[in-house]
């Protein structure tokens, strides 16, 4: 692999890395409203969040690009306040991912705190437990399998997108060119030869990342947590 | 009022059910909420839990008030133990760690001696290392139970903590809970629509019904009214406290006496001179004009009719009879009614076919 190909695995991974903490502070009170709303809102805003799902990354990725770009309304404001605009760049980068990946974050943790029950918060009510008591010392360790998913898939997802990346983020090394630009890359310039390396590499990651996943929830499963 | 009382008002409307009561309970022992399904009972124990809230209402636990309308104590700033219908223990923490939690939380929570006693009480001190999916039934609501005693609470509220066990799984837990009702000396709320629970259990009754309040009462008073008894159908019935005066080895029976006289029943291996609680069916009672010689029956006591009332059932009549002091209710026909002659004052005998030993 050459220093090139390091630096794009490099960015990949810090990419995957920040989305997924970002989303999992975003997404976490998102999934836990969806759980537990009455509101007739809700609907909506399930629909909203499941919206990367169906639409192609290059839509999701055009509407970023307007939105960050120097004349959009997110980075016209930042231009205006003294910043820089957020088109091909990594914070521009993980905004689009963030969106990108809301879905694979917010459904599992959904279905894990509907699962939960109110019951069980209602019985930490009854011994003392305020609010955020209950939801950290009961809601998220029942939700362990959950979490491990969302985190998971949103990991796994991030590393894997293109067309959003190459709609905002553009290729430049060490900020914004990730391993399946760099892949894209190679196979233009038909060198097969890398491409397989980054491409099987990414491969074997994936299987084995969810491989995993799939391995511990079931073992937690087996043990009833 | 009573500021050793608890006093609850409640108005509640959904659109297919209506809550609206007004209740003064007592500051001590068990307060059976009963009621068929539908009547509010589970209801009215989550507007005093603070689970469920309506604006209209008023809730004052001996002179600390948890809810005026909108003025609302959140559940976690009350002082109660909720012991829930159907097993409730986190499963992610073991029996022990399911104790701690509130222990972990509560302002006050028992000592060290305290909460071995409560454990002891409810025989739960081999079960602690296990997770609740290693646990019976039983064993866990006995852990469920001891949970909420162990944050020391000022009111103990139990929503039908047998309902959803087996009757063997009933007759387990059964003692645990007559143990904890002679050493409580917190109040508890009850939820029951069974009455053998509430005849058990009970030292007080509030008997619900569509969302209001029918009876309530000292239990045994209550049940002896011959206008209630129409709402436990089949189960109607007095319920005695007596003492245990003679046993007798080669019949296996036990004598116990009260107020109005003294009554055979099958010995349940309690002691001379300890209280035993019994339940009289007014199915299981008849009436004669003299005593009768050459039957089966056992007991057969002097009493006077004080009230006739009709039944369930257009055929039969309920009859309020007096025992020296105690009530006891007779459930006839009403054509035996008119043949005896039955007039309130009246002197006759009733003939008790079955008692039943239930504490």
């Amino acid at each position: 692999m050459s220093d090139a190909d390091w630096m794009a695995l490099l960015t990949t991974l810090k990419l995957s890395a920040v989305t997924t903490l970002v989303l999992l502070l975003l997404g976490t009170p998102v999934a836990w409203w969806l759980a537990r709303t009455k509101s007739k809102l809700s609907v909506a805003v399930e629909a909203v969040v499941a919206l990367p799902l169906v639409l192609p990354p290059t839509v999701l990725g055009f509407y970023m690009l307007v939105a960050l770009g120097p004349n959009g309304p997110i980075g016209g404001t930042l231009i205006a306040l003294g910043w820089h605009h957020l088109a091909f760049s990594f914070t521009g980068l993980v905004i689009a991912s963030t969106l990108y990946s809301l879905p694979f974050m917010v459904q599992p943790l959904k279905d894990a705190f509907a699962a939960v029950g109110e019951r069980m918060t209602e019985v930490a009510a009854t011994l003392r437990a305020n609010a955020w008591d209950r939801f950290f010392s009961v809601v998220v360790p029942l939700s362990r399998r959950g979490f491990l998913t969302a985190i998971t898939l949103t990991f796994a997802h991030t590393v894997g997108e293109f067309g959003v990346v190459l709609m905002v983020g553009g290729n430049i090394p060490g900020e914004t060119r990730v391993l399946s630009i760099a892949i894209y890359d190679h196979a233009e310039a038909m060198d097969y030869a890398s491409a397989h390396v980054l491409a099987g590499g990414l491969l074997a990651a994936s299987f084995l990342l969810l491989f995993m996943v799939y391995f511990l929830n079931r073992r937690y499963q087996v043990v009833h947590l | 009022m009573n500021g050793e009382a608890i006093q609850a008002r409640f108005r509640l409307a959904y659109p297919d059910f209506t809550l609206d009561v007004d209740l003064d309970l007592p500051g001590r022992g068990v307060t059976a909420l009963f009621g068929p399904s539908g009547s509010g009972k589970t209801t009215l124990l989550r507007l005093i839990a603070g689970l469920a809230r309506t604006p209209d209402g008023y809730l004052a636990m001996k002179g600390e008030v948890w809810q005026d309308g909108a003025d609302f104590l959140p559940t976690h700033r009350r002082s109660l133990g909720y012991v829930f219908q159907e097993a409730s223990l986190f499963p992610h923490l073991s029996a022990r760690g399911n104790l701690d939690y509130g222990m972990k939380r509560a302002d006050a929570c028992l000592d060290r001696a305290a909460l071995d006693h409560v454990i002891d009480l409810l025989g739960i001190g081999d079960l602690l290392g296990r997770r609740p999916h290693q646990l019976s039934g039983g064993e866990r609501q006995r852990v469920a139970i001891a949970r909420a005693l162990a944050v020391k609470p000022r009111l103990l509220l139990m929503d039908e903590p047998l309902a959803a066990l087996d009757l063997a799984r009933k007759r387990e837990i059964l003692p645990y809970l007559e143990r904890l009702h002679d050493e409580l000396d917190i109040p508890v709320l009850y939820v029951s629509h069974a009455p053998d629970e509430v005849a058990r259990l009970a030292d007080h009754i509030v008997a619900l019904e569509a969302g209001r309040v029918v009876a309530q009462g000292p239990l045994l008073d209550t049940l002896a009214r011959v206008d209630l008894p129409i709402r436990l159908g089949e189960d109607a019935g007095v319920v005695l406290d007596t003492v245990v005066d003679e046993r007798d080895a080669d019949w296996h029976l036990a004598r116990v006496s009260f107020a109005g006289g003294s009554l055979w029943v099958r010995d349940g291996g309690h002691a001379i001179g300890h209280p035993a609680r019994v339940r009289i069916l007014a199915r299981d009672v008849s009436l004669a004009l003299n005593r009768q010689e050459g039957t089966s029956i056992l007991n057969t006591l002097p009493a006077g009719v004080v009230e006739i009332a009709p039944d369930v059932h257009p055929a039969q009549a309920l009859v309020r009879l007096d025992l020296g002091g105690s009530p006891l209710l007779a459930r006839v026909t009403r054509r035996s009614a008119a043949a005896l002659g039955l007039t309130p004052g009246q002197r006759l005998y009733a003939q008790v076919k079955a008692v039943a030993l239930v504490g």
